[in-house]
């Protein structure tokens, strides 16, 4: 498996669209027809979790759309990470070569609406009588405006307006190896929480005069595993009231609430209990070999965990038995537990030709359909965004029949996706605006510096934390004096040039005087 | 005597190159001080601070001014992992510079390797020739060779899983067959009765490279030479560059 690398592009997409000055795109009108005599070629860029199964599913999607409107063809291009989508729809952005459709994160529309009209205004064409959800001239079953889950909706609103679709959710789920907890002499609770973690991971970092755990045996044990620790700051700031950004795009996250959860980490890090993915690997692999109790991953990667987990990176002979538990993250107050949502979104690209906008929109509603949906979220532990599939007896049959195999129905994936609808309310996601992207890498990597630099035995102390907040905040142009962008495609212009104030108040004095004039022309005509 | 004289003049001249290769070889790879020997390098502790001497061997990859490049010299292999460098530097990264490198030794799925570094090009240049890693296969051998630029000989094509239609197929997209062309591309090879899986890493070889198209054309039961890079991911992953059917 590739490692994935986390990239920052903004700066890139900057520099680009200062160098070629992107032409601006008309704003999209809905046609008031569809041409279906008019051929149209649609590239769809996609992201998979490296899962055929998702591969194939977007290969049938295409095809059976395709005989709906044999005047469309899509073009599918597939991704493993969403970093490289967001690298390559900013660098096409400049050019105007961006795909019709694309698989996305409203933190990314965010930036990708610096470019002007670039991403097509979805709110016309969901109500579009004809083709906006469940329009009466669709050729498929699409599900009506009101059957998508509102709060997955609400996640695709940037300043106002509706940028995306949802197409999966997901969230993160704690894995654990439940067997080792009871042999350290724990019982899990029905919440896990942070202290508890912590606490149960001390415990097994445990070793003899040898070096081998007490627990597992081996020379290796990293009790606790973040994959994403963009996620862990988010949610740990979340669940402590600590602040992040405001929702206009202040910056908040450089306080002392941080540096509290930061000096945590070190401490647990300084005892060989906690570990990164971007440290040391996959949480999966340690987490099947015996070497982790708490695995932290997305539900969509629920595929890879467990001893029958039906994707491993690891060899057969290095996977060991043990029961796996399915929980929630770690909390600080289980009696309100919240979660970050995740999961993909689709977004469509402006173009010349509105027919051709209309055709990327027709087949993105077909992504959807009960088919394309419960099809998709069978793969991993995600849900569909519509009540239509989560409630249609298909949907309910697979939920019905977990355990009954390790591919399909595998017990810890259904597991995963039953945690996802059972905690909707308990979501949350973070303030959109150009530079939330940043600010998100920003979190993670304060996570991943104070592990490498305690593993590199270095002091940490409020002196290096202050540092830290400084690099984090020059690195990401993270100022947290003033907002990234106040207001999501336009420019913050700061104070008016002299000139241009003059020239304002001369014409707004010129529409006084025609105003005066037109008032005292109408009543000298009434008084005659 | 003119046969005499060409001849002495020519075997002198043959030793004097053969004496020139010998020092040459010794002075590159000698270490400046403070630099560690492959050796000590191996001997550090994960998380350790690192300074080695090397020699480029393959670039893997650059992005955000962070290159991933392939290195060895005349003792081991230093794999580089996002390793700080300019687009103008990394144009200098060519087969054979010599570069200082100063970073942490870490340790990623098995994979030994250098993170967070700094370098600087060095005089001097040196490109390994592939070791012959055949009979290290399925040996506690193979570790040690880890990053090293080898060579597998005389391994038969395996079935590296099936196609939509069920069918055996000799090499995958992706590891599971869930990729397309340009991604990396997943081949499985025997060697008495044990398989192995190697990979053509997309950043380090390409869809236009030969090896691609080698891969791409393999049949199963076809007996192959290969050469690549001993790279580590939960096990021997080998980065393979060259793949000939004999």
């Amino acid at each position: 498996m590739k490692r994935i690398r986390i990239l920052f592009f903004i700066f890139l997409f900057l520099f680009l669209t200062g160098c070629h000055g992107s032409k601006e795109m008309k704003e999209f009108v809905v046609p008031e027809e569809f041409d279906t005599s008019k051929a149209y070629e649609i590239t769809f860029w996609a992201k998979n979790d490296t899962n055929k199964m998702q591969t194939a599913i977007y290969e049938q999607a295409i095809a059976d759309f395709n005989k709906l409107y044999p005047n469309i063809t899509i073009n599918l291009r597939l991704y493993t990470d969403y970093g490289k989508i967001y690298n390559d729809v900013i660098t096409n952005i400049s050019t105007n070569t961006t795909p019709n459709v694309c698989i996305t994160y409203p933190d990314h529309i965010a930036t990708y609406l610096t470019g002007a009209n670039s991403v097509v205004s979805l709110d016309e064409l969901f109500t579009d009588e004809k083709y906006g959800f469940g329009g009466s001239e669709l050729h498929y079953d699409a599900p009506a405006k009101e059957e998508l889950i509102p709060q997955f909706l609400e996640e695709c609103v940037i300043d106002g307006h509706y940028y995306a679709i949802p197409y999966m959710r997901s969230t993160e789920a704690c894995y654990v190896n439940k067997t080792f907890v009871e042999a350290l002499g724990y019982t899990l609770p029905k919440v896990l929480t942070w202290d508890f973690v912590w606490e149960v991971s001390e415990a097994a970092t445990k070793q003899d005069r040898e070096g081998n755990y007490l627990l597992n045996g081996q020379k290796v044990m990293i009790p606790f595993i973040y994959k994403s620790t963009d996620n862990m700051m988010i949610q740990m700031l979340k669940q402590s009231g600590g602040t992040y950004s405001t929702e206009n795009g202040k910056i908040q996250i450089f306080n002392d609430t941080t540096k509290e959860l930061l000096y945590t980490i070190a401490e647990h890090t300084k005892t060989g209990a906690f570990s990164t993915f971007k440290i040391s690997s996959y949480p999966a692999n340690f987490l099947n070999a015996g070497q982790c109790v708490f695995a932290i991953d997305s539900t969509a990667g629920s595929t890879w965990m467990g001893t029958d987990a039906p994707l491993s990176d690891i060899s057969a002979d290095k996977i060991v038995e043990f029961e796996t538990a399915v929980m929630t993250i770690p909390q600080f107050d289980p009696a309100n537990p919240q979660m970050i949502s995740q999961g993909p979104s689709i977004c469509i690209f402006n173009k010349e030709d509105s027919g051709e906008v209309l055709a990327s929109w027709l087949f993105a509603q077909y992504l959807l359909t009960n088919e394309v949906q419960i099809a998709y979220a069978q793969t991993e532990g995600y849900v569909p965004v519509t009540s239509k599939a989560q409630n249609s007896a298909v949907y309910q049959d697979y939920l019905d029949g977990s355990g009954v195999d390790n591919e399909v129905h595998y017990e810890v994936k259904m597991k995963a996706s039953e945690l996802v609808l059972e905690n909707i309310g308990n979501t949350f996601v973070t303030p959109v605006f150009n530079g939330s992207a940043s600010l998100r890498d920003a979190a993670g990597q304060m996570i991943e510096n104070t592990t490498k630099s305690v593993r590199r035995k270095e002091e940490i102390n409020d002196a290096y934390f202050e540092k830290l907040f400084a690099e984090m905040s020059s690195l990401y142009r993270l100022d947290p004096k003033q907002s990234v962008s106040a207001v999501i495609g336009k420019r913050e212009l700061g104070s008016l040039p002299v000139a241009s104030a003059i020239l304002l108040a001369t014409l707004a004095g010129i529409w006084f005087f025609m105003g005066v004039y037109v008032i005292y022309g109408i009543r000298k005509k009434k008084k005659h | 005597m003119k046969k005499l004289f060409a001849l002495v003049l020519s075997f002198s001249l043959v030793l004097s190159l053969a004496g020139c290769a010998g020092g040459s070889n010794a002075d590159v790879n000698k270490k400046s001080e403070g630099v560690m020997t492959y050796a000590e390098y191996m001997a550090a502790e994960l998380d350790a601070k690192v300074v080695v001497e090397t020699f480029v061997q393959a670039k893997q990859s650059w992005w955000d001014n962070k290159a991933t490049v392939y290195t060895q010299d005349m003792d081991g292999a230093y794999f580089l992992y996002s390793m700080a460098c300019s687009a103008e530097d990394y144009e200098k990264l060519t087969q054979g510079t010599k570069i200082r490198v100063t970073g942490y030794k870490s340790e990623w799925a098995g994979e030994v390797e250098i993170v967070d570094a700094t370098f600087e090009i060095l005089d001097g240049n040196y490109i390994a020739k592939a070791s012959d890693a055949t009979k290290w296969l399925g040996t506690e051998e193979l570790i040690h060779h880890q990053n090293e630029f080898v060579a597998f000989k005389g391994l038969t094509v395996e079935a590296a899983g099936q196609d939509a239609d069920g069918k055996d197929v000799a090499f995958l997209y992706n590891w599971d067959g869930s990729g397309e062309d340009g991604d990396d591309l997943y081949f499985k090879a025997s060697l008495n009765g044990e398989t192995y899986t190697f990979t053509v890493e997309s950043f380090l070889c390409d869809n236009t490279t030969e090896v691609y198209q080698a891969v791409k054309n393999l049949q199963i039961g076809d007996s192959v030479d290969m050469e690549g890079f001993l790279y580590w991911y939960e096990g021997v992953n080998p980065h393979i560059t060259s793949v000939t059917v004999k």
